[in-house]
Parts: structure tokens; sequence; C-alpha cells
């Protein structure tokens, strides 16, 4: 009796977990007249993405966010890379110094930061500029992979930095032909990890961007439900290609993000 | 050749990420910091100012403002605690007694939470609408129907219930990895010993989750101060209706970029070390009393 009604409540939430996210999808399928008549019913097409994609300018906001998202990820994991290389595996003075200074980034709060940084981008004439987003999201998301990739450089065996430098490789060439193959799965992970940060990110883009032409979805978002207010099944339609993105993302890197996850916190 | 020969080239490997990590996120913040203490004509720094914006925050007009939001921040954070946090503790314990379809009830739990907020708050507003929505529609053949997110008396708790079915799934994903971490020989020696499964729950269940528990109470904390895109999804930059939705993340966004003050940059970036402060500091002592002797 008690199994049963417990199975009862979870599946029932699960219901109302999901229900809403199912009446997303739905809704964002039918026409607007047919969700206003009777909000819940069959889907019938596919007209209110073609809609949201050429009046809305969604297709802008997409390929702007990803322009964005896929510079500012390669930017940050690349730039921490290097960082990363020394400190997890070459003695220099200052070391644990350094390794500090970036990784205490990660208790800072970065958006309390914003005024001086916006009138920074003005004086190198970067605000309102897509140029501009890659650089703060990419500076963001060093501290988190400079943690990690440090942390997976540590623990790769050091008989591998001593049969490259017999060969005579240099530090570059070590890093370059040695390391960088090997450490392709905590990579992997970064950039999973700052995907969806940047790609949900709506503060900073509210402040810095005014120019229709350059916004990314988030506040593409706003200002699509300002001018669609009572198109409801176009609204759907937005809302669904701001997540689906993520959600392939999701299904598709499980494995790195759980094998991440347990190597930045084992080691 | 020696490991680190040549140890100038470490330095050289660090000069990108520290360039791109100072210029754009360290700088910044040191920066905002000493804004605080002066005053401003728009863009141009006018004098020093000592603590004159800190007080300027708890003078009447702007205190009318700090404090509703403060409250406001403090009222989401109780509710996630109350509703979300101990929902989310109940479907772990009963999705640890559960053998069959275990993964597919986590996944649909935790999937509202891979959206992204701003999402989330335009499709509830969708929703919830008085005119269209399904909800009300819904809710009509019991009487229930009503203007949620219109009625300042209902508007925040709404919020509440909004944030708690987007983040259940959080703290049902660190209860049960608590719970699974828990030897079942604990249990099953008490009921031997004659206690019954409450008492299980109480006595011993319970006070071994206390270090998942400070976990969730300081990533709740931090979240429900932190809000931002969610309520001004639901409510705008004002926290409509009324300034009944309005948090601390809002008012320091109008504060900065729509207030029309001419001394704005000094008074949002002492409120924005205020809130850092505040929030930094709130957090260092939930650590400490909460992990007290754990």
């Amino acid at each position: 009796m008690r199994a049963l009604a417990v199975k009862i409540l979870l599946w029932g939430y699960a219901a109302f977990s999901m229900a809403p996210l199912l009446v997303m999808v739905l809704s964002s399928l039918r026409p607007t007249s047919e969700i206003f008549d009777q909000p819940l019913g069959r889907p019938t097409g596919f007209g209110n993405y073609v809609k949201a994609w050429t009046d809305a300018s969604f297709s802008t906001y997409v390929v702007n966010s990803a322009v964005v998202v896929v510079c500012a990820v390669l930017l940050g994991a690349g730039v921490s890379l290097l960082a990363a290389y020394p400190l997890g595996r070459r003695e220099f003075r200052g070391r644990s110094m350094f390794a500090a200074y970036f990784i205490s980034g990660m208790t800072l709060p970065a958006h309390l930061g914003v005024l001086p940084l916006f009138y920074l981008l003005e004086s190198m004439g970067l605000v309102d500029s897509l140029t501009g987003l890659v650089l703060i999201y990419a500076a963001g998301s060093v501290p988190f992979n400079v943690f990690v990739l440090t942390a997976f450089f540590r623990q790769l065996p050091h008989e591998l930095d001593e049969a490259a430098a017999l060969d005579g490789a240099g530090p570059f060439a070590t890093f370059w032909h040695v390391m960088l193959p090997l450490v392709r799965p905590a990579l992997a992970t970064v950039v999973v990890f700052q995907f969806v940060p940047i790609w949900n990110d709506f503060f900073y883009p509210l402040v810095l961007m005014r120019d229709e032409s350059k916004l990314t979805l988030p506040v593409g978002l706003t200002h699509f439900f300002g001018q669609f207010q009572n198109d409801w099944g176009t609204l759907f339609a937005g809302l669904v290609m701001t997540t689906i993105p993520l959600v392939v993302l999701f299904v598709l890197a499980t494995r790195q993000i759980v094998a991440g996850l347990t190597a930045g916190m084992n080691r | 050749m020696a490991l680190g020969a040549r140890r100038g080239s470490s330095y050289l490997f660090l000069i990108p990420a520290l360039l791109l990590y100072s210029a754009f996120v360290v700088y910044p913040l040191f920066t905002g910091l000493t804004y605080s203490f002066f005053s401003w004509k728009g863009t141009l720094r006018d004098g020093f100012a000592g603590v004159d914006n800190y007080a300027g925050l708890l003078s009447g007009t702007f205190l009318d403002q700090l404090l509703p939001a403060l409250g406001h921040n403090f009222l989401l954070f109780a509710g996630t605690m109350l509703v979300q946090n101990t929902l989310g503790l109940a479907f772990a314990v009963a999705l640890s007694r559960v053998r069959r379809g275990k993964r597919a009830l986590q996944t649909m739990f935790a999937l509202p939470y891979l959206v992204n907020p701003l999402v989330i708050g335009y499709l509830w507003t969708l929703l919830l609408s008085p005119t269209f929505g399904p909800v009300n529609s819904l809710l009509k053949p019991l009487g229930l129907a009503m203007p949620w997110l219109g009625d300042p008396q209902t508007a925040l708790p709404t919020v509440i219930v909004i944030t708690t079915w987007q983040w259940v799934g959080f703290p049902m994903l660190l209860f049960s990895a608590a719970l699974s971490g828990i030897p079942p020989e604990y249990g099953e020696a008490a009921r031997t010993d004659g206690a019954g499964s409450w008492q299980v729950f109480w006595r011993i269940t319970l006070p071994l989750l206390k270090p998942a528990m400070a976990t969730v109470t300081i990533l709740s904390f931090i979240g429900s101060m932190g809000t931002f895109a969610l309520v001004y999804a639901l409510g705008g930059s004002n926290g409509a209706p009324a300034g009944a939705t309005d948090v601390l993340g809002l008012l320091f966004y109008r504060t900065a970029f729509a207030s029309g003050d001419v001394n704005a940059l000094g008074t949002s970036s002492a409120l924005a070390v205020f809130m850092f402060t505040f929030i930094f500091g709130s957090t260092l002592l939930l650590e400490r009393v909460l992990r007290r002797k754990a």
C-alpha cells in the first residue's frame, strides 16, 4: 500500500515537472488562435518556427549567440590550457601564488564589476560589440578552467615529461605533442561546463548591447516578447529554440560531464 | 635534461590567461570598489566622497527600495528552504526506496534546471496568464482561477513555486548522493532494536544528512540572493506588480543603468560592494554555523 502511494506521488510530481515543458513544445506547434481557443490540444505544424526565425530575427540572435559561445569557450579554454600546464606540471617561483590568483576568481562575484567593465570596453571601442562579450566570457571562464585543467595535468604520469625531455623536446613541444592529446577529456568537460552559462547569460548583454543586429538570444528574447506579445504560438516557438541547444548538448555530453566532475573531485 | 630546466618559459605559458583575467575580471572588480568612494557627475569623477555613497544607501528614499528588495530576497530564501529543499529531501528519500524507473524519475525532476531562467520566466508568464493561460483554465472549475503574477499578494509566493519547480532536482540529486553513502546496516540495526521507520529517519538518517543540508542551504542562499533573470522575465526591471517581486539584483540594475541620478555610478557601486560584503559575509557565517560539528 505505502509503496504504491510513494510511487503515485513520485510519478505525479514527475508529470508536474514535465507538463510545462510539454505544453511549451506542443503550443509551439499550434497556431495562436487555436491556443487561445483551447489552451491544450494537438500540434499542427511548424509555422511558428518559420515566423520566429524570419520575422522576429531569431536567425540573427541564434547566430550571434553561437558565434559568441564558440569563440568565448575556445579562447577561454585555450588560454587556461596554456596556464594550467606549468601550474600543474612545472616547478617555478610563484607557482602556488599564481594558482591562487586564478582560482580565487571562482568565488568573486564578477557581476559587481560591471560598471568599470562597461567603461573599460567603452575606452576600447568594444561596447555593443560581440568581441567585447567574447572577451568578458572568456576571461570569466578562466578560474574554473584553470582549476579543472591544473588538477588534470597534475595527475598525468611524471615519466611523460622526462621521456619527452630525453628526446630533446622543449616545453612547447612537450605541451603540444605530449600533453595536449592527453588532456582532451578534461578539455571536453571545460567546454561543456562553460557552454551553458555563456549561452544563458542575460546580464552582460543587457547592459552592454544596444544594436538589434548584435543581440544574443537572451536579450533578443526580451525584445521578442515585447514585439510579439499576443502571438503566443510564435512566443512558444522562440522559447523552444532557445532551449533546444542545451538539451542537445546534455544528451550528447552526459558522459563527459560525469567523467569531468569525478575527475575534478577525486584527485 | 632536468625537469623545468628552462623555467622562464613557464611564465610565457601564463601570460595570455593572466592578461585576459586581470583585465576583464580582476581590474573591474577592484575599480568598482574604488568607484564607491567617489562622488560622480555622470561618468566624470567629482571628488573623494568617503562613505557618503554608503550613507546614501541608508537615506530615506533609497532605503524605501532597499529594505523591501532585501526582504524579498530573504523570503525567496525562506521559501526555497521550506518548499524546494524539503521536497527535494522527501523525493530523495522516496526515490531511495524505488527500484524501477529511478533514473527516469530523477531525469524528469531535474530537467527544468537545464532551461534558461529567462525562458522559465517567460514560459510561466504565458502559462499563468489570467486570460488565455492553461493553468487558470484548469483551475477555473475549482474556483481557483486568479492573476497569480498580477496580484501583489500572490506574486512572490508564485515566484517561489516557479523557482521550486525549476530547481527541486538539485537538492534531490545532492540528497540522493548523500543517502546512498549511508550504510544500510545503520537502519537495520535500529529496526532490530524496535525503532519504527519515522524514528530511523529522524534519529539516524537526518543527522547523517547534515553535511548535505549545509551544502544545500548555502547554495540556496547564494542563489536566492543573486536571483535576476527569472524575476526580470516575470515582473520586468521594476519587480511588478507594484514592486512585489523587486529584489537586490533588479535594484542594482535600475540604480546603475536606469535611475537618471547624476551620482548613479557612486550609489550603484556602493550598493554592489554592500551586496557582495553582505552575501559573502553571510555565506561565511552560514558555513561556520552549519558545519560546526561536521
